[in-house]
């Protein structure tokens, strides 16, 4: 009966596919902002030489919208533990994660990142505050109390003392984390200055403040900072929104713009001076906490100040490290299992 | 017909010569044009492929030597401060000898080897105050557990002295092979200026030397260590989706093809069938990365980023061009073979097995590798079921987590190290096109060495 054979390896191979989901996962599941990306692998891969008895963590991309939808697709092996987000998770979110059986997800701040405004190195420097990026950006602008579209097409229009050249801006797409810092932290702030119109209701006042003129001055990037860096390639006058730690391995290539007069510098971001920095977070999924082994563990041995603290191989990589008392705070939280809301 | 009244002196026949060499001289003239085009556009697809390559392989191939230090590391028992190394008792359980030896691993994870590096490179020059830290920065950070691991494998080494060749930071290799302006203020370069001295100190005294990089073939992906990451798990990711592609795709499309051309009733249903797989064949990789990802890890709930659910999407991807691969195939065998097979009594199934594709096999093989090559270069669907992930193993079956060639160079194209990375990004390219090439030599040694035995 040769038939049979192949018949049986079918079988076999058809009851090895089903039987495998049923197979414990032995590796760390990470994903989200691709500004964590660098940090998070890095520990992972440390993490992975200091515990030899667990596997290293496998980390991957897709900005913090990406991570966290992913996240919040349930409980399981094939599911996220850890969502790594450039801004707090959103209402909306735990609402999705919820009506997954996500419950316990919990918040672990990882420490801080600076977004910054660099130029090639080659092209002007700029100072920049929150109105001239406003006035460089929205869609429409305020002229006499009246909202009229944006008239700006050169930086010394916008303010005498910037460099005399075309506005061309490249920000982040909405799908990055960075976008959503960049929004409150600079538009509302430069629009709130310039004044918003009175006649407009609340919302509107939101959407007049963030809404991103269309008339191919502003580029926005869905890809990584690799992309915005080909972008000043192409475009010498361009000026690029970037991490920090992006900006500190390319110093090379950029120059960095400094914001209300501070330059930006892991200094500068660290103490807080510098206006346009923001907090990067972990999202665990606590009830993979006792499935998934060595989770707690790399979640705290991320937090120990000799992997993310001052000197260590994080902070030398971008990461702006979390001040004592709130790592330890951090750290007990995590302990404890304190769950978002 | 409409003949002309003759005006000068030349006769009907002159008129008609005459007639009959311009046209010849417009169509030779239209020939000479149309082989002139010809020529001038093979010239230019040339032209487009040799810059291509030319630009890639000036790229890539310096990626394939870097820096290392070669220096005498001394194995100091003051440093590495370790108990011997656990040996199975006689009456131990293997739990027991298991806990020891973990914690054994552990005093060594916390030992430290980065000391040994830099006593290492302060006794080559005494007389200078070398600082640790500059002295740290040389080496690429994978160096101190390729020293732990060392003594793992052999702790007889303490208080020894060995000389050894270790891999310098990408920092250090940008510097020395000029990829960064060496002109450039501090404030713009990544090294401290007495990092930088030291490199070109420890070069000029042929410390530093260019060799190959077998990292990039030994090693996994790594970020925490730019200038150890390698291809490895990238390459081993491949060759799982490769076997998968092969398992799934070649017997599945091979058997339909069989099917649609040898017994498939001639009906409405079967050309509609065979119109959907032409359709099929074009339809964009990235549908069937969604497809995959909503199949296998949704409903089926196979792990993210395993080589297995790539095989799986891959050989969805492959299969319409396996079936047109295989149904020209057996078309091009002639009827008179099935024929004559039939009229001496084979069962239809006998004269195609028998007969038929034993004489298809090279057109079938050469088309089922043509399409397991073609997806092999595919990155787009793979994105979309996680395989873009960071991952530093190399992966040990087809359901761990892996990367794969044509994504490991998406990834490191992205790299926040610009100037080490477009290097290595190039040599990925090349090491991945190496790979196509020999699958396509393979293919057409086949169909040449397997050739129309009929005629």
């Amino acid at each position: 009966m040769t038939i049979n054979k192949p018949l049986t390896t079918l079988g076999m191979v058809a009851v090895l596919a089903t039987s495998m989901p049923a197979m414990a996962r032995d590796t760390i599941q990470i994903a989200g902002s691709s500004t964590i990306l660098p940090f998070s692998s890095i520990a992972a891969e440390e993490f992975g030489h200091a515990f030899s008895q667990y596997r290293t963590p496998v980390v991957g991309s897709g900005g913090t919208g990406g991570g966290l939808r992913q996240f919040c697709q349930g409980l399981g092996m094939n599911t996220l533990d850890i969502a790594s987000a450039s801004r707090p998770i959103k209402d909306s979110e735990i609402q999705a994660c919820n009506e997954r059986n996500v419950k316990q997800i919990l918040e672990v701040r990882l420490g801080y990142d600076g977004i910054v405004f660099a130029s090639r190195a080659d092209q002007a420097g700029f100072a920049l505050n929150a109105g001239h990026v406003f006035a460089a950006t929205a869609a429409q602008v305020v002229r006499d109390g009246q909202p009229v579209d944006n008239p700006y097409t050169k930086w010394s229009q916008i303010d005498p003392a910037l460099p005399d050249q075309d506005i061309v801006l490249v920000i982040p797409a909405a799908n990055h984390g960075t976008r959503e810092v960049f929004e409150e932290t600079l538009l509302k702030r430069g629009c709130q200055s310039a004044g918003v119109p009175q006649t407009l209701s609340a919302d509107e006042q939101a959407g007049f403040c963030t809404k991103v003129r269309n008339d191919g001055r502003v580029i926005e990037v869905a890809g990584d900072y690799t992309e915005t860096l080909t972008r000043l390639q192409v475009q010498p006058e361009a000026v690029g929104v970037f991490g920090l730690n992006f900006y500190e391995q390319n110093r090379d290539r950029l120059q960095v713009a400094s914001i209300d007069g501070v330059v930006p510098s892991l200094d500068s971001v660290g103490d807080g001076s510098y206006p346009v920095s923001r907090p990067l977070f972990f999202y665990v999924k606590g009830e993979h906490l006792d499935a998934v082994p060595g989770l707690a563990d790399f979640v705290e041995y991320f937090l120990a100040d000799s992997v993310s603290g001052y000197g260590s191989p994080l902070e030398e990589a971008g990461l702006i490290p979390l001040g004592d008392d709130e790592r330890a705070e951090i750290l007990d939280s995590f302990k404890q299992r304190k769950a978002v809301r | 017909m409409n003949k002309q009244p003759l005006s000068s002196g030349l006769s009907e026949r002159d008129m008609v010569r005459s007639r009959l060499a311009k046209t010849l001289r417009r169509r030779h003239a239209r020939e000479r044009r149309f082989r002139l085009a010809g020529v001038v556009s093979v010239g230019l697809a040339l032209a487009c492929v040799l810059l291509l390559f030319g630009s890639i392989l000036q790229r890539g191939l310096p990626a394939f030597w870097q820096s290392s230090i070669q220096l005498p590391i001394y194995f100091d028992p003051e440093i590495i401060r370790v108990d011997a190394a656990p040996q199975p008792l006689p009456d131990e359980p293997p739990v027991e000898f298991q806990r020891r030896q973990l914690e054994w691993q552990g005093q060594l994870a916390r030992s430290n080897w980065q000391r040994l590096l830099t006593l290492g490179v302060q006794q080559l020059y005494p007389e200078q105050q070398i600082q640790p830290r500059h002295a740290q920065a040389l080496f690429t950070r994978a160096v101190q557990h390729q020293l732990r691991e060392m003594f793992a494998a052999d702790p007889g080494l303490l208080g020894q002295t060995l000389e050894l060749s270790l891999l310098a930071d990408a920092n250090v290799d940008v510097w020395l092979r000029g990829k960064i302006d060496r002109s450039l203020p501090d404030a713009q370069q990544q090294l401290a200026a007495p990092v930088r001295a030291l490199a070109d100190q420890l070069q000029a005294d042929g410390h530093i030397k260019l060799k190959f990089a077998s990292a990039l073939f030994g090693n996994a992906d790594s970020r925490s260590s730019p200038a150890s990451a390698g291809l490895l798990g990238a390459f081993v990711g491949s060759l799982y989706m490769l076997a998968v592609v092969l398992l799934v795709a070649v017997p599945v499309g091979v058997g339909a093809a069989i099917y649609l051309e040898e017994f498939a009733p001639k009906s409405r249903w079967i050309d509609l069938i065979e119109v959907n797989i032409n359709n099929l064949a074009a339809v964009p990789s990235i549908v069937f990365g969604l497809l995959g990802a909503a199949l296998f890890i949704n409903w089926f709930r196979l792990p993210m980023s395993a080589p297995l659910v790539g095989g799986l999407v891959l050989s969805l991807m492959a299969l319409p061009t396996v079936i047109i691969a295989t149904r020209a195939a057996l078309q091009a065998v002639p009827g008179t073979i099935r024929q004559a097979a039939l009229a001496m009594g084979a069962s239809r199934t006998q004269a195609v097995f028998h007969h038929v594709l034993p004489l298809a096999l090279p057109g079938v093989l050469t088309g089922a590798i043509l399409a397991v090559a073609q997806s092999l270069g595919e990155t787009a669907p793979l994105l979309l079921i996680g395989m873009n992930a960071f991952v530093a193993n190399v992966p040990a079956s087809p359901l761990d987590q892996s990367s794969a060639l044509s994504v490991q160079i998406f990834l490191w194209q992205g790299h926040e190290l610009r100037n080490f990375f477009e290097a290595r990004t190039a040599a990925a390219i090349i090491v991945l096109l190496s790979l196509m090439i020999s699958l396509n030599a393979v293919a057409i040694y086949l169909r040449k060495r397997l050739e129309n035995k009929w005629s």
